[in-house]
């Protein structure tokens, strides 16, 4: 700025040199914030985009990492569609997820709703909702294989005490998916309840005041002003909640190994089969590019209602 | 700054960290000529090699021999510098094997069990150890369990463990059951009276156990079907052939096992472990496992050890040849492999040095007197000598594995299905969970769909 002024006149009206030194300023300013830019692309470059693009090339290709690989053009997305478990793996994946939204999205909502309505204990509450999210996914999984035990486990134990009689859970075609969309639903019910939580508690309250001031009664304030106020985080939720939820892998692979009768398989586990078990990491590639352009379609409709969301 | 500006600064920036990331991950890209593990050595010097399969530190005297084994073999062999010993555990792990691979870290001895031979082979993802093996001292006895490393007349490993498939079950419970541990069941038949019996005893009891998920299901599907005479796949291995009365009788035996004697319990087994871990916690009574399991048992599942023992597979016409043995990575230079298979022999296949020196073995806590390694032919220098060495310094109660041994005696191995066993694994996990979980379970139709489904991927495969 000294340099400026010392300079005299003549420079103040140069365009061009305030232009760099508001640059420069600029820079400056954000070297910090551009330092941290860098690192978190770089990271996103090794680990994410990397990956992805190596993924889309090595689906296309045969190798087995010691001669040069071979273009081989669709054969590999063929090999998978022709796969037996192709159809239920899908089919599964489905399933799951629409089941998963009816639980795993609506009960999380509920939960808020009820701690939003609580006047006490609300700050304990919401640590034994979010308490699930701190254990880690695969002791959170085990600990189902336990409820689930048929003779023993604690689910049967409580529906023996209603006098109900027991189920196979994990063991039978009709309630193997269902059971894994519980497990799922409980390891991700404190995360979803603490965004709904901080998405109720931005309506104003005056909101409220004024409807029972009008008469309506609790389903009516829910529905006539928490559901239009939560619109958009609710969109949002639903479709990040697709995404998470197609790309199911632990629960099949920790409790059920795809069964019975393939009842389980997902695309991601079938997936890992090929990659890892069949030794035909192209033909995992190809699945997960499958895979990629189904939630590529989710993520571009999320980052739509998102940018819509900040207008 | 203006979003201009701040465009043209992202662009280079993203171009460098994608072009950063692209050469640092591309460092171990396979080329055409073969790139080489590192520390190859310079050609006519000390050749540097790397390997796997240390024993772990938990496992205390065995990684105790395995150190001392390392320092003599390095005293005898200046000119072989092993220059990294990796534990990591399983040792071998397919979930990082090709990566390993792709991006040079692959040792160049590596160790691998038989399931994942035929296709690491097929694959091209091992040496071709043909001109080397005969410099191996011992290489002219070993007997059929070789050929699981074999391909057109081509060595691609050598074998290390080797056992054949029988009934492991535990004494203890026996006792409980009223039936005699000395005397285990020799048929099928015999087996399901028996399993009714332990199951008997009460609430958690299972009489026999058995696998159903993760490729184990069919893994031990073909291990019964191989002991009733049935096989899984033609000799040309180009279609499916369990679907025969051996493999409905396989199932079928199950089927009433668990729905008309209730003697299997309601719990799926869906990995390894879990049976393993079953077998272990003392209530179940039988399962199909080879000797090795009662090791596994003892070390890795703190079962007591001296309530366990193996007898021969009931009825069985042949039996499924599990074990491990060591590869020697593709992109290895003739050097490097030699220097391998040095190290291979020395370590496992030179009776009374490594892991075969028996006199060690009984002074350092290790089991003494199980049925395997067999690794050689009964009446080779090899064979008789290891057989010497063991019974000398057997540490184990011979009752727990001398009806195994007895039993098993002139009943042909038999090998996985080809390289394509783990697809076919898991297309048979299907009727194993099927009939383990239904009652209206029909073992012919279930055999019958899955034999479209293999006979789909073999003629896929070609």
């Amino acid at each position: 700025m000294t340099t400026v002024t010392m300079r005299g006149p003549r420079h103040r009206d140069d365009p061009g040199r305030r232009r760099n030194q508001r640059r420069r300023l600029a820079v400056r300013r954000n070297v910090t914030a551009y330092g941290f830019l860098c690192g978190a692309l770089i990271c996103f470059a090794f680990f994410s985009w990397y990956p992805m693009v190596r993924e889309v090339v090595l689906s296309f290709q045969r190798t087995n990492f010691v001669d040069a690989p071979v273009w081989v053009g669709l054969e590999n997305f063929v090999t998978v569609v022709q796969d037996a478990a192709f159809g239920p793996a899908w089919k599964n994946t489905v399933a799951f997820t629409v089941l998963a939204l009816v639980l795993g999205y609506g009960v999380p909502f509920v939960a808020a709703l009820v701690l939003n309505e609580l006047r006490h204990a609300r700050a304990y509450l919401r640590l034994v909702v979010y308490l699930p999210v701190m254990l880690p996914p695969a002791v959170g999984v085990l600990l189902f294989q336990w409820f689930y035990e048929p003779e023993s486990g604690l689910f049967n134990q409580v529906l023996g005490f209603l006098h109900l009689p027991p189920l196979d859970w994990l063991n039978s075609t009709d309630t193997a998916l269902v059971s894994l969309v519980i497990v799922s639903t409980w390891m991700n019910l404190g995360s979803g309840t603490l965004i709904y939580l901080a998405a109720l508690q931005t309506i104003p309250g005056e909101l409220y005041e004024a409807a029972e001031l009008d008469g309506a009664g609790l389903f009516r304030r829910i529905r006539h002003i928490t559901i239009p106020q939560t619109k958009l985080i609710l969109l949002v939720m639903l479709l990040l909640q697709i995404v998470a939820t197609m790309q199911v892998f632990i629960e099949p692979y920790l409790l059920t190994g795809g069964g019975p009768e393939n009842s389980t398989v997902s695309v991601v586990y079938l997936m890992y089969q090929y990659a890892f078990n069949f030794g035909n990491i192209n033909g995992g590639n190809a699945l997960g590019v499958m895979l990629m352009i189904v939630l590529m379609v989710f993520s571009a409709v999320y980052l739509r209602v998102s940018r819509e969301d900040e207008s | 700054m203006t979003r201009s500006g701040c465009r043209r600064l992202l662009g280079p920036l993203l171009a460098s960290a994608l072009v950063l990331a692209a050469s640092a991950c591309g460092s171990g890209e396979p080329t055409a000529d073969g790139a080489q593990p590192s520390g190859s050595g310079s050609a006519g010097g000390p050749v540097s090699i790397t390997v796997n399969c240390m024993p772990p530190k938990t496992n205390k005297a065995q990684r105790t021999t395995y150190e001392e084994d390392l320092a003599a073999f390095r005293k005898l062999n200046p000119d072989i510098n092993i220059e990294k010993v990796t534990d990591a555990f399983p040792c071998y792990e397919p979930r990082t094997f090709e990566a390993k691979l792709a991006g040079g870290q692959l040792e160049t001895v590596f160790f691998v069990n038989f399931p994942n031979v035929g296709r690491l082979v097929a694959a091209g993802q091992a040496a071709d150890l043909t001109p080397y093996v005969g410099e191996l001292k011992t290489f002219k006895d070993y007997n059929a369990s070789l050929d699981i490393f074999k391909k057109d007349g081509k060595v691609y490993g050598l074998p290390t463990d080797g056992y054949g498939m029988g009934l492991v079950y535990n004494r203890d419970v026996f006792t409980k059951a009223g039936l005699d541990p000395a005397n285990p069941p020799k048929t099928w038949a015999e087996v399901r009276e028996a399993a009714k019996k332990i199951s008997a005893l009460g609430p958690g009891y299972v009489g026999f156990g058995e696998y159903s998920g993760n490729n184990v299901g069919g893994w031990h599907f073909t291990a019964s079907l191989y002991g009733r005479g049935g096989d899984v796949v033609t000799p040309d291995g180009k279609q499916a052939a369990f679907n025969s009365p051996e493999g409905v009788a396989v199932l079928e035996n199950l089927k009433q096992m668990r729905w008309t004697d209730d003697s299997m319990g309601s719990r799926l087994y869906i990995d390894w472990p879990a049976l393993m871990k079953a077998m272990a916690g003392g209530r179940m009574g039988m399962m199909l496992g080879a000797p090795d399991v009662l090791i596994s048992l003892r070390n890795d599942f703190q079962a007591k050890f001296e309530n366990y023992a193996v007898a021969a597979q009931p009825e069985a016409k042949a039996l499924f040849n599990g074990g491990a043995g060591y590869m020697i990575n593709p992109k290895a230079t003739p050097e490097q492999i030699r220097a391998g298979l040095k190290w291979i022999e020395y370590e496992f296949l030179t009776p009374g040095k490594g892991q075969l020196d028996y006199v060690r073995a009984k002074g350092a806590n290790l089991t003494v007197g199980q049925p395997y390694p067999d690794l050689y032919g009964a009446d080779t220098p090899s064979g008789q000598e290891v057989l010497r060495l063991r019974s000398e310094n057997a540490n184990v109660a011979p009752e727990q594995f001398a009806l195994w041994a007895q039993g098993s005696k002139g009943i042909p191995p038999k090998a996985e299905p080809g390289p394509y066993a783990q697809e076919i694994y898991a297309i048979l996990d299907t009727p194993m969970s099927a009939v383990l979980t239904r009652r209206d379970a029909d073992p012919a139709k279930l055999l019958a769909d899955a034999e479209a489904k293999v006979n789909a991927l073999l003629a896929k495969k070609g």
